[in-house]
């Protein structure tokens, strides 16, 4: 039998709007498109993380999702590095960067493959680009579903937190395709404290409705 | 939550062979299937070698008794012909009561058509029956043809998280199974050869002109390769009340980040050195018990020195026996933990360890040599093996003698 | 050769898209890798790309890239050196 976790933030990017715990935290233009409005995510939530400029799409969307839930976390006094793990998903896996590192490729009168764009060539990069900059080193794992799954993922990172392999854990959902993009974010915590909303699936539908 | 999990089945198709007995014959007479560019259209076709499987896709299809006039893969017909080994040997056709999942790796699922139709999917004026190809690139496609195939219904999913993809899902397997939320799993992962790939790749820098060389001090990097691994695992009730051959335990399995760089490994290996580490802790093992590792061994200046790295600082001056089976099948990407998972099963069965081709002399900066002739007799009691992804994801898995 | 170490700084900043550095912020015999810039081993590989795709020049293998890219002095020196040929 698991346990159940508990879900101490989360948060939703999409539509040029990102949510942290159910309130809005920047509203983006309608004319803005994602690299105005991801750009100006960055600047609002005054980080320094010069790579932020290098990612892919999808790895901007996953990081700045992060920063939100964690921003007054304080995870990384709490545990240690191997007790925080990053459990994600989506549909079209790096469909997004794909296409763009096969630009690079399909004229062989201008073939110049692009090795910066090809290393986002993976879901998990994302992971990768999460755990670099929060120096996590717990637990990870990317599932490619249809759509949302949050019996899923509920289930399995529970599993995580009574087998105690994790205390603490960053999942949901990061998806970005041809321009339409949707994050959904929240770290989940083994232990109770102060009256936080059970890590159920129930729950997570009631928090993000998809 | 003490409950064993037993492997009862095995399956592979790569490019030393159709199937398993074919694969080990490949390992026993230290035969490598690396060669030439057969099934690709590139400019790289004499330049670059490759592991390919020698099959054509219209082959793989009878063999996979799929009906061609369908949309599919080269990655989805390696992955069924694999399964289905695996499935008939541990008799789950024989067995319906029990729930059965399948989960599925691959790095690039469908890639390898959609690189051949791009162009006229873009373009508006060609209409035709390719378009039906379209709904194949996706990763979780080939999972739910490869289950369909199989008729496995109850659960389904698809991991994707680069090279250790393989080695995941058959963690994942592992713990539904102990968690008591399915009876059998089919675990493993599958990834076909695409341009895509190589051109990635040969823009890192990291694909050797000539056969690779892990763990050898001249090592220029990786050779690509193609193919599928799965193994069926269950309980070890349900295999005994079932009089299912155990052939192995899948003892130990953990998963870290290395949290360094996207896609190169850290001079310490820290992500390495954590995965083993607690690999060995779930197995209940000390160091000293390892007998053999089947390590990730690419052949990449980078990794292999980073995983050399980690081994010594895990297991000190008495680091085990060890080889990289790369130097036979290439890097596989996303099927390299099955193949591996099937080859080390195959290790403890046989009581034989495998050699790691083309070695000659030791890197500099570390005192570490990997096995280089065929080792029979050994009496093998645990197995590491060793699977490391871009992204940072690595992972370890042990199988242990029953 | 300032005009090209120039040119290279403008290409440079914007390959590797270096959004926060503008091009007098990079000494041209500073060294590109290390503390200074924040690049690794991938910026490296789209400098040898950089050098083709601009210049015609190829580069390969690493240990003369290593020379090659260790200022951005250096790299000029290199295009000036190799492009009349």
């Amino acid at each position: 039998m698991s346990s159940i976790g508990f879900i101490k933030s989360y948060s939703i990017i999409r539509n040029n709007q990102a949510i942290l715990n159910g309130e809005e935290f920047l509203k983006g233009a309608p004319e803005d498109d994602f690299a105005t409005f991801i750009r100006s995510l960055y600047k609002k939530l005054e980080i320094t993380h010069s790579p932020f400029y290098k990612m892919d799409d999808m790895c901007k969307l996953g990081l700045m999702a992060t920063e939100l839930i964690l921003k007054d976390s304080a995870i990384k006094e709490k545990y240690t590095d191997t007790e925080i793990g990053v459990v994600l998903s989506n549909s079209s896996s790096s469909l997004h960067t794909d296409a763009s590192y096969y630009e690079t490729v399909k004229d062989k009168s201008n073939y110049f493959p692009s090795p910066a764009v090809f290393v986002y060539t993976l879901p998990n990069i994302v992971i990768g680009e999460i755990c670099i900059r929060n120096k996590i080193k717990g637990e990870n794992t990317f599932f490619i579903f249809e759509e949302y799954n949050p019996e899923f993922i509920t289930d399995y990172v529970n599993n995580l937190f009574s087998s105690g392999k994790l205390k603490s854990c960053i999942a949901g959902w990061v998806e970005f395709c041809e321009g339409k993009y949707e994050a959904f974010l929240y770290l989940a915590e083994a232990a109770q404290a102060e009256n936080l909303i059970t890590h159920t699936a129930e729950q997570i539908k009631k928090i993000y409705n998809f | 939550m003490s409950k064993k999990v037993v492997i009862t089945g095995l399956g592979v198709i790569s490019s030393i062979g159709n199937n398993v007995q074919e694969n080990y014959n490949s390992l026993t007479s230290l035969r490598p299937g690396i060669g030439h560019i057969q099934n690709l259209d590139t400019v790289h076709k004499n330049i670059i070698p490759v592991s390919e499987v020698k099959l054509s896709d219209k082959d793989l299809g009878q063999m996979a008794g799929f009906d061609m006039n369908r949309p599919v893969t080269r990655t989805t017909l390696l992955g069924i012909i694999a399964a289905r080994e695996a499935y008939l040997a541990a008799g789950l056709d024989k067995v319906a009561k029990l729930r059965t999942g399948f989960i599925s790796a691959t790095s690039v699922g469908g890639m390898g058509k959609t690189e051949m139709l791009y162009q006229r999917y873009l373009d508006p004026a060609d209409k035709g029956d390719f378009m039906k190809f379209l709904e194949t690139h996706d990763c979780g496609e080939s999972t739910e043809r490869i289950a369909e195939a199989l008729g496995i219904k109850d659960f389904m999913t698809t991991i994707s998280t680069a090279c250790s993809s393989s080695a995941n899902s058959i963690m994942l397997g592992a713990r539904m199974i102990k968690a008591g939320m399915i009876d059998r799993v089919v675990a493993g992962g599958v990834d076909s050869l695409t341009v895509f790939t190589i051109n990635g790749f040969n823009t890192l820098m990291i694909l050797d002109k000539e056969h690779c060389r892990p763990f050898d001090d001249s090592r220029q990097g990786l050779n690509l390769g193609e193919g599928a691994g799965y193994i069926v695992i269950e309980s070890e009730e349900a295999a005994k009340a079932g009089n299912r051959p155990i052939l192995a335990e899948v003892g130990g399995y953990a998963n870290t980040n290395d949290a360094y760089h996207q896609t190169a490994s850290s001079p310490d290996g820290q992500g390495a050195f954590l995965a083993m580490k607690k690999a060995l802790e779930v197995a209940g093992l000390t160091a000293e018990e390892i007998d053999y590792i089947n390590v990730h061994g690419t052949g990449t200046p980078n990794n292999d020195l980073s995983e050399g790295t980690a081994m010594t600082r895990l297991f000190g001056n008495q680091v085990p026996k060890f080889s990289s089976t790369k130097s036979y099948t290439g890097h596989t990407l996303g099927a390299c933990g099955g193949i591996e998972a099937v080859y080390s099963t195959l290790s403890i069965m046989n009581k034989t360890i495998f050699p790691n081709l083309n070695f000659k002399a030791k890197m500099k900066e570390l005192d570490l040599a990997p096995e280089t002739s065929l080792l029979s007799g050994v009496d093998i009691k645990s197995v590491l093996s060793n699977s490391f992804g871009f992204g940072g994801n690595n992972s370890a898995l042990v199988f242990k003698k029953i | 050769m300032e005009d090209l170490v120039n040119q290279l700084k403008v290409q440079i900043i914007k390959a590797l898209k270096l959004e926060d550095v503008k091009p007098e912020d990079i000494n041209p015999t500073a060294p590109l890798f290390g503390d200074g810039l924040g690049l690794d081993s991938i910026d490296a590989l789209e400098l040898i790309v950089l050098l083709e795709k601009e210049y015609g020049l190829r580069v390969e293998n690493a240990a003369s890239a290593k020379k090659i890219f260790s200022s951005i002095k250096s790299m000029a020196d290199y295009i000036a050196e190799h492009k009349k040929a």
